[in-house]
């Protein structure tokens, strides 16, 4: 059973998901708790997993007993160890907080609910896991087909905001499936170790160049670089509140780590970062990506819009990151990986909750929402410094490594936009906090009707539901806990990721 | 500066794939209906099949599928005697997903045209602007 454990990681939600399908028509209780069930022993086993590659280094697990590179298999390092468990982490946390909301949400679509929930950690941690570059496509589009129909589940503009996604993510993928055709035309191999062997020997190659941009291209859509961003403030802001709350710390962070994946291990750092006519563009679309990302978030007047925003700019942040090509940029990119999952899956399952119970997230309607939901906002404003940057919460470490890789190379534009983003982070988030504790309170739900004239006493605390408030907590809690152990992550495991040439 | 031979009809294969991707594309964008917009999906993915599965062919071999018969049992196999079966396989699993897609592309469909009475993505548009004031 130990040796299985990078096959467990992946079948368990798997084989939960068709059991959920399975109970829905008979026992709609049981639905949360097996779903959890097969989440608990998905963490347990990404963290048992990231403990022996800390002690032994690189585990390879081969599917089948078939040796690469003809058989698949799953190459765990030291870079997606650590995602694995951050993600798995993430996904259990607001499987969680899904008990109370989902059954009103989706009344009697529940089962087909949590079976796409569990689809998509499915699909997600498998592209964590694999080794071959045709699998990553196939777990890329499991992951994108569950995130779209999980979208689509959503009532107002979520169908065609759904659909829109759908037309640009398939293009994505299949971009991206026209680079590997392009390796495996000139290798013949699919195994990402395997392509990288073989590689060398036929360099320089225009084939190998355009395979890398092909790949790149893909990745980028479902990353939702700018400019291939418009999907993503859309969908995300009108999908179902959890499930926005699942999708948006994961989707585009993984799709970050296909790319670190495809860069590092598939066409190695040397091809990778020798030509400049693809690093450089690649910074400054990030570098724009950041710039543009912020200012547009402070136009909007949703909450959930204004966050989609900024999740844009954080994909700058990563992207650019990496590709500054030195050790701080890169430790950076992949420390803020990690954060920026936890991040944002704090400030919107904050958005979920003032969701539930506002059934609106305009500013307009979050005046004063401080009394009525304290433990929420207070997560809120953790997680909105922890985008601003503040110590000790775990954004301002990787912002800092960022900053010190953008110095490090020279690249004061990067640095520029990323005080910028920052800066407008600020704004942006005091701007909510002001609304939320300060001004007074502009919509009364049905409890607290009578007292129209002294609304500050008459307010009762309308909490968000205790299910939801304890992963919330425990987020807030995990990103300080992140941001004070930065270090430590930093020199046991970020280090090792990278490869051991790289200055 | 290579000669239009070599250029365009020994690599006829790929001007075919070059072409089905830039229709694919083209309906996706110009479109106006949602359904040719998903048509436009389809026919961009089936490219990249036709892509990889060209890419498989070799000269003067068979389809793969080992003949078996009385005498035929006991030889070994030739590989060159048999078109490429990896990228045929790889392309079952994309056929797979691009009917998946397209499944769940329909799906998306009907929910608007339940939700919105139309399935032109002008009219959709109008039809947001003027619920949302905001």
């Amino acid at each position: 059973m130990e040796d299985h454990i990078p096959a467990i990681i992946v079948a368990v939600p798997l084989l939960a998901a068709l059991l959920v399908t399975g109970l829905w028509w008979f026992e709609q209780r049981l639905l949360f708790f097996l779903s959890m069930i097969a989440g608990v022993i998905s963490f347990s086993a990404s963290a048992r997993l990231l403990l022996k590659i800390l002690e032994s280094g690189t585990v390879e697990y081969r599917l089948g007993g078939w040796a690469p590179p003809f058989g698949i298999v799953f190459r765990i390092d030291h870079l997606n160890g650590l995602i694995l468990v951050i993600v798995s982490l993430v996904s259990l946390l607001n499987l969680a907080g899904t008990r109370t909301i989902a059954k009103k949400e989706f009344g009697e679509k529940l089962g087909p609910f949590y079976a796409l929930y569990l689809l998509f950690t499915t699909g997600l941690l498998g592209i964590l896991l694999t080794g071959d570059a045709f699998n990553l496509y196939v777990l890329v589009e499991i992951a994108s087909l569950t995130g779209y129909a999980l979208i689509g589940l959503g009532k107002g503009r979520a169908p065609i905001s759904g659909l829109n996604y759908v037309l640009m993510g398939t293009i994505g993928a299949s971009l991206y499936l026209l680079g590997i055709g392009y390796l495996y035309l000139v290798t013949g191999s699919l195994n990402m170790t395997d392509i990288a062997r073989i590689l060398p020997s036929i360099l320089p190659s225009n084939v190998v160049l355009m395979a890398f941009i092909l790949c790149l291209s893909g990745l980028f859509i479902k990353m939702a670089l700018f400019p291939l961003h418009s999907w993503l403030p859309n969908a995300y802001t009108y999908s179902p509140s959890l499930v926005s709350s699942l999708v948006a710390p994961l989707t585009t962070k993984v799709m970050i780590y296909a790319m670190f994946r495809i860069t590092l291990t598939v066409f190695t750092y040397d091809f990778a970062f020798d030509s400049i006519a693809v690093r450089l563009p690649i910074l400054w679309l990030a570098i724009v990506a950041i710039i543009m990302g912020s200012i547009i978030a402070l136009a909007q007047k949703r909450l959930k819009k204004m966050l989609s925003y900024i999740i844009v700019a954080e994909v700058g942040y990563m992207v650019g990151g990496f590709w500054l090509g030195n050790r701080e940029g890169m430790s950076g990119a992949i420390l803020h990986v990690v954060n920026d999952a936890v991040m944002t899956l704090c400030v919107f399952m904050a958005a979920a909750a003032i969701v539930y119970k506002l059934e609106d997230d305009r500013f307009s309607a979050l005046s004063g929402i401080f009394r009525k939901m304290p433990c929420t906002m207070a997560v809120m404003v953790v997680g909105g410094l922890s985008f601003i940057g503040v110590p000790p919460t775990c954004g301002f470490f990787s912002k800092w490594y960022l900053l010190m890789g953008g110095i490090a190379a020279g690249q004061f534009a990067f640095v520029a936009a990323l005080i910028f983003s920052s800066l407008v982070n600020v704004i942006l988030f005091f701007r909510l906090f002001e609304i939320g504790y300060f001004k007074p309170y502009a919509k009364e739900i049905t409890h607290s009707q009578s007292h129209a004239d002294s609304y500050t006493h008459s307010i009762t605390r309308a909490e968000a539901p205790f299910d939801l408030l304890v992963p919330l907590v425990m987020t807030a809690v995990l990103l300080l806990i992140l941001g004070l152990f930065s270090g430590e992550i930093v020199t046991r495991v970020v280090q090792f990721a990278i490869p051991r040439f790289i200055g | 500066m290579e000669s239009i031979e070599s250029l365009i009809i020994a690599k006829y294969n790929y001007w075919a794939v070059i072409v089905l991707l830039m229709v694919g594309l083209y309906a996706m964008i110009t479109k106006k209906n949602l359904v040719k917009k998903i048509i436009g999906m389809n026919i961009f993915q089936t490219a990249i099949i036709l892509f990889y599965v060209s890419i498989g062919a070799k000269k003067g071999a068979t389809i793969p599928i080992i003949m078996h018969g009385p005498d035929h049992s006991s030889h070994a196999v030739q590989a060159m005697d048999y078109i490429n079966p990896l990228p045929h396989v790889l392309m079952l699993t994309a056929i797979v997903v691009s009917v998946a897609t397209l499944g769940v592309a329909l799906a998306l469909a009907l929910n608007i045209y339940s939700q919105y009475g139309t399935l032109e993505e002008d009219e959709i548009s109008e039809k947001i602007m003027k619920s949302e004031p905001g």
